[in-house]
């Protein structure tokens, strides 16, 4: 039997960016708020300690840091005609494990999503007339606006330090910054990091072909740093180990560098960690939430009761969590009915391979040193000649020149031996990769459901991901690839390689850990699991946070908009819900 | 984290004075003055007064274990003799300091000397307390009295006989105890005044930052001069020296450094910054520039020579420069001056060049914490290097470290290195476990 604890009024599912954020705001209001992390409690020292952590095997290679799929993996398949099989080792996408979560080994790199973004399918329908838009293609309005998000926005840039230049503040574009963004009210709060010598050539070239690139906003700092809740970090070192790496100089923005040491000081919050939270516990209603039920290291099962049960666990895990638990109707593809698990969306990348003659010293990097463009992203450009939806940035990132897995040989060059090693020696140092970034629109054969076969070791089922690209993204980004050609070219290099993605979606090789969908948002409840408060439709008192929430995906990284959407929550929570529990959209 | 107060004077006094005290039969002179009674309502601004003065006696730093109930005492103050807990101070009537009355309570803070008669160790910094007014005292027990009581024995101390025996502390006292309240001087300002009485009274600064004798008694002739905080801790000096001393700190600088535990010239590590999270913070800013004011006016100690640096050679300097390059500069940047009110520099720093190598030592085997109050919550941290690097290696980079830039100090050998080790535990790498859950954890039962 499960043993019941003392009630609290807030439980938090997970420990990582959202469920800080989250913590932070809602003990400020005067909360008792408990997070349940299934993994360790991490810091920056020991756990990210300089010259400790800078060690590309043991996290890179061996994933020191990630979810271990022994103990917590889905299944997948890329069609509905196919088995699933259990993923064994971890490859296409990295989740954490411990707290801070994956706001421990993400880059920094943080974007704000477009104003169109958010309003796609009215957009394009406007925009294109409604046949644009394949039948298959399931995407939906967020039923949130940018407007309604920049203050959010601005709290996480700050919250952060981000490094960066300003394209528009409050409708003046300013020189350097990226052209396209949406209005933001100030400008970042740190200068933008150093650039290496390729994104300076990358940045030359793409003007050169008429672009306007500007520096990549980074939670990296370009200096020392005081956040408004006081926490200080340091100034980045550029050591080149932030993706996949925790960072040891207090330089990448992470909840151990910027909330934590504020948080675990309140005597109205606390954590468990190795606490694996299986269960949301509803009454007999079905309708009310009771708390959680999680199982410690020691295998003991605990019940803890909350007035407040909120998903902030990373994206696919929120997912499997409402459909064990039974909250919502599970989404059915076969009749195009339910919700949970609907909408399941990712990106789509490619490459371009550039060989110079110039030194490039790529170890000097740091996770969000970038140069991009972004005049193809969302709807920055006519859709109408192109025939697809979506879009992406191109950009040249310099994160770092890790031997082992961060290097580019020219097309030809032996997988092995002595000609192997020739072209490492040739090209290490003189050599730099243009990346495209591209969305993933949502499709009626995408989602998340309950495997059949195979569970874990709870019993209980594993999460089945079925998922494939789709013509629409083959073609964005192939396009978005000619692009990044036409600026690799500029850049008057020795070679040049592209490296379009084709083929089926494979879960093998590494692309983006930016998972999305499973709990989509919105104003329909046939349409959304959550509303535009994140709040379950049918629970009202659960709430959902992360990309899961995403209807669909777009052409950035998602932790800015994960952020700015976790902050817009917990105001919500705290000036209407906490007044008056219950719905906080009718239909 | 060890103790912030440094005890083995205590031990290693009784063994030089036992025979000196033996056979003194102390005078049982107990006043029986009547129990205080519980606080009225009218007594909350005495409370309020005894609350913060007890924060500025750093009194929960000692008298809380780690994991235990506030001021119900059980920290075990290791010494090279033995082991003295201090004692539970709640107002529990049994176990605690409930059946003291306001008498006894001065007495042990003005004499040392414990309700029943005995003596108590000098663990318990009466040398300083004695400084402290009546009022104050009275309002310091005030404010205990208000404390939840907590049913807690005392631990029996863990020392050998005859160190055992409280008595021999009657010889000790003769010697090295200077009974009296602190006597304002007329040529001085009330706030330096007020600095004083804080330094040398309740904030009992000397007790680590003054170096002792054979005896364990505080050297009173270099006064401030640095001392040792134990676990290998060196208490920087307190003079206006520039190389080994606050003389390079402007008042401000001190009062950031007491209230944050941080400033542009150090970062507090170890015991200090146990004092800041426990006692200065809490300082009100009036209080925080008396002591900067006293301790400016504090006659310098005499300026030591400074080491030969020549005596290092140039090869153990290239070793020691590649393991700081490698190691140290993320934070501590190449030319040593860190990163301004994030990484503290190491130029001109008084832990750095102190002649007891202890702190730079102890902090590079094992990492050091700042302190991480409020105003300044980060509590930044430096990882240890002990898993790393053997005794000849942190040898040669604090032998860097200590002559690079214009540092000057005396050399390390890797023996040194090897006595702070044995005594300290330095850090580990961190361990590769991301969940510590059994592997064979049952499958749920009954949960749903």
């Amino acid at each position: 039997m499960a043993t019941r604890l003392k009630p609290v009024d807030v439980v938090l599912v997970g420990f990582g960016w959202t469920a800080s954020i989250m913590a932070q705001q809602l003990t400020d209001a005067g909360m008792q708020v408990l997070a349940l992390e299934r993994g360790k409690f991490r810091d920056t020292v020991p756990d990210f300690a300089t010259t400790q952590i800078q060690d590309e095997l043991r996290y890179a290679v061996r994933d020191g840091l990630f979810q271990e799929p022994a103990r917590d993996t889905l299944t997948f398949r890329n069609s509905m005609d196919q088995t699933a099989l259990p993923m064994r080792h971890l490859g296409s996408f990295l989740p954490g494990v411990g707290v801070g979560g994956a706001g421990v080994h993400w880059n920094g790199q943080t974007w704000r999503f477009l104003p169109e973004d958010f309003v796609i399918r009215s957009h394009t329908e406007q925009r294109y007339g409604k046949s644009f838009i394949p039948p298959d293609m399931t995407i939906q309005d967020w039923g949130i606006t940018y407007a309604e998000l920049e203050p959010h926005y601005d709290a996480f840039d700050y919250l952060c330090g981000v490094s960066g230049q300003a394209g528009n503040i409050q409708g003046q574009l300013q020189i350097g910054g990226n052209p396209f963004e949406g209005p933001r009210q100030r400008g970042y709060p740190l200068a933008p990091l150093k650039r290496s010598h390729a994104t300076v050539l990358f940045d030359k070239a793409a003007r050169s072909v008429g672009f306007q690139p500007f520096p990549c906003a980074a939670a990296n700092t370009s200096a020392a740093y005081t956040n408004p809740l006081g926490v200080q970090m340091g100034p980045c070192t550029y050591c080149g180990y932030c993706e996949w790496f925790g960072c040891g100089n207090y330089s990448k923005a992470s909840p151990q560098t910027t909330i934590l040491p504020v948080l675990l000081k309140k005597p109205n919050f606390s954590y468990r960690a190795g606490a694996d939270v299986t269960r949301i516990n509803l009454d007999s209603s079905g309708k009310h939430a009771t708390g959680v039920t999680y199982v410690d290291e020691q295998g003991r099962v605990f019940e803890q009761p909350a007035a407040l049960v909120i998903c902030c666990a990373f994206a696919q895990h929120n997912a499997l969590l409402l459909l064990l638990s039974k909250i919502g109707q599970p989404y059915d593809p076969k009749t195009n009915t339910g919700v949970v698990g609907r909408n399941y969306a990712y990106q789509i990348t490619s490459s371009v391979d550039v060989f110079l003659d110039e030194l490039m010293n790529p170890f000097m990097g740091a996770g969000a040193l970038g140069q991009a463009i972004d005049e193809f992203n969302g709807d920055n450009f006519d859709h109408g000649p192109e025939g697809f939806v979506g879009g992406g940035y191109i950009a040249l990132w310099s994160t770092g020149g890790r031997p082992i897995l961060q290097h580019q040989l020219p097309e030809g060059t032996p997988k092995w031996g002595a000609g192997w090693k020739k072209a490492m020696a040739d090209n290490y140092l003189k050599s730099a990769s243009i990346a495209t970034h591209g969305s993933v629109m949502s499709y009626r054969d995408s989602y998340l459901d309950l495997d059949p076969t195979y569970r874990d070791i709870y019993g209980d089922p594993l999460l089945r991901l079925t998922f494939d690209f789709h013509p629409n993204e083959h073609k964005m980004s192939g396009f978005l690839t000619d692009k990044a050609a036409l600026i690799a070219q500029a850049m008057k290099p020795r070679s040049f390689h592209a490296k379009p993605r084709t083929g089926h979606y494979s879960i093998i090789p590494y692309q983006t850990t930016h998972n999305t969908g499973g709990c989509a948002m919105g104003a329909d409840p046939k349409t959304s699991v959550v509303n535009k408060y994140l709040q379950c439709w049918d629970v009202p008192n659960v709430f959902v946070m992360g990309s899961s929430v995403f209807p669909q995906n777009a052409g950035y990284n998602p932790t800015g908009t994960v952020a700015a959407l976790t902050y817009w929550a917990a105001a919500a929570i705290r000036d209407k819900y906490l007044k008056n529990p219950g719905p906080l959209v009718q239909v | 984290m060890k103790a912030a107060v440094r005890t083995r004077y205590a031990i290693g006094a009784l063994v030089g004075v036992f025979a000196l005290g033996a056979g003194v039969v102390l005078a049982q002179v107990t006043t029986m003055a009547p129990a205080l009674p519980a606080p009225a309502p009218t007594a909350s601004a005495q409370v309020a007064r005894g609350h913060y003065l007890v924060d500025a006696g750093d009194c929960a730093s000692c008298h809380t274990k780690a994991g235990g109930q506030p001021y119900a005492g059980g920290r075990a103050i290791p010494t090279p003799f033995g082991v003295i807990y201090s004692v539970n101070i709640t107002p529990d009537k049994d176990t605690g300091i409930g059946a003291w009355t306001e008498q006894d309570f001065y007495r042990a803070m003005h004499e040392g000397i414990s309700k029943d008669g005995s003596h108590l160790y000098p663990a318990f910094p009466y040398p300083w307390f004695t400084k402290v007014s009546r009022a104050d005292v009275d309002a310091i027990r005030a404010y205990l009295a208000t404390l939840k009581p907590v049913n807690q024995d005392d631990t029996p101390n863990k020392l050998p006989w005859p160190l055992s025996w409280r008595g021999a502390m009657f010889g000790w006292n003769t010697l090295y105890f200077d009974k009296g309240e602190y006597q304002a001087d007329a040529g001085k300002s009330a706030q330096w005044n007020r600095g004083a009485y804080l330094v040398l009274g309740l904030g009992h600064c000397g007790a680590c930052h003054t170096p002792i004798n054979m005896l364990g008694g505080s050297k009173t002739s270099q006064p401030f001069h640095g001392g040792n905080a134990g676990s290998h801790w060196y208490a920087p000096g307190l003079g206006s020296n520039l190389r080994d001393g606050v003389g390079g700190w402007s008042v401000a600088e001190i009062v950031e450094y007491l209230k944050t535990g941080a400033n542009a010239k150090s970062a507090s590590a170890g015991p200090m910054s146990e004092v800041v999270m426990n006692s200065t913070q809490y300082l009100t800013e009036a209080d925080l520039t008396a002591i900067a004011v006293y301790l400016k006016d504090r006659p310098d100690a005499p300026s030591k020579s400074p080491p030969d640096t020549d005596a290092l050679g140039a090869d153990a300097l290239a070793r020691g420069q590649a393991l700081y390059i490698d190691n140290c500069t993320a934070c501590h940047m190449p030319d040593g001056r860190g990163v301004a009110k994030v990484f503290p520099p190491l130029t001109g720093s008084s832990a750095i060049q102190a002649d007891d190598p202890g702190t730079v030592i102890h902090v590079v085997l094992a990492g050091a914490r700042m302190a991480a109050p409020a105003s300044k919550p980060t509590g930044l941290a430096m990882p240890g290097f002990g898993w790393k690097m053997d005794d000849h290696q942190i040898a040669d980079v604090v032998n860097y470290i200590r002559h690079a830039w214009g540092n000057r100090a005396p050399l390390v050998d890797a023996d040194t290195v090897g006595e702070v080790r044995k005594d300290i535990e330095p850090s580990d790498r961190p361990s590769r476990d991301k969940v510590t859950r059994h592997p064979d954890a049952p499958v749920r039962q009954g949960s749903d």
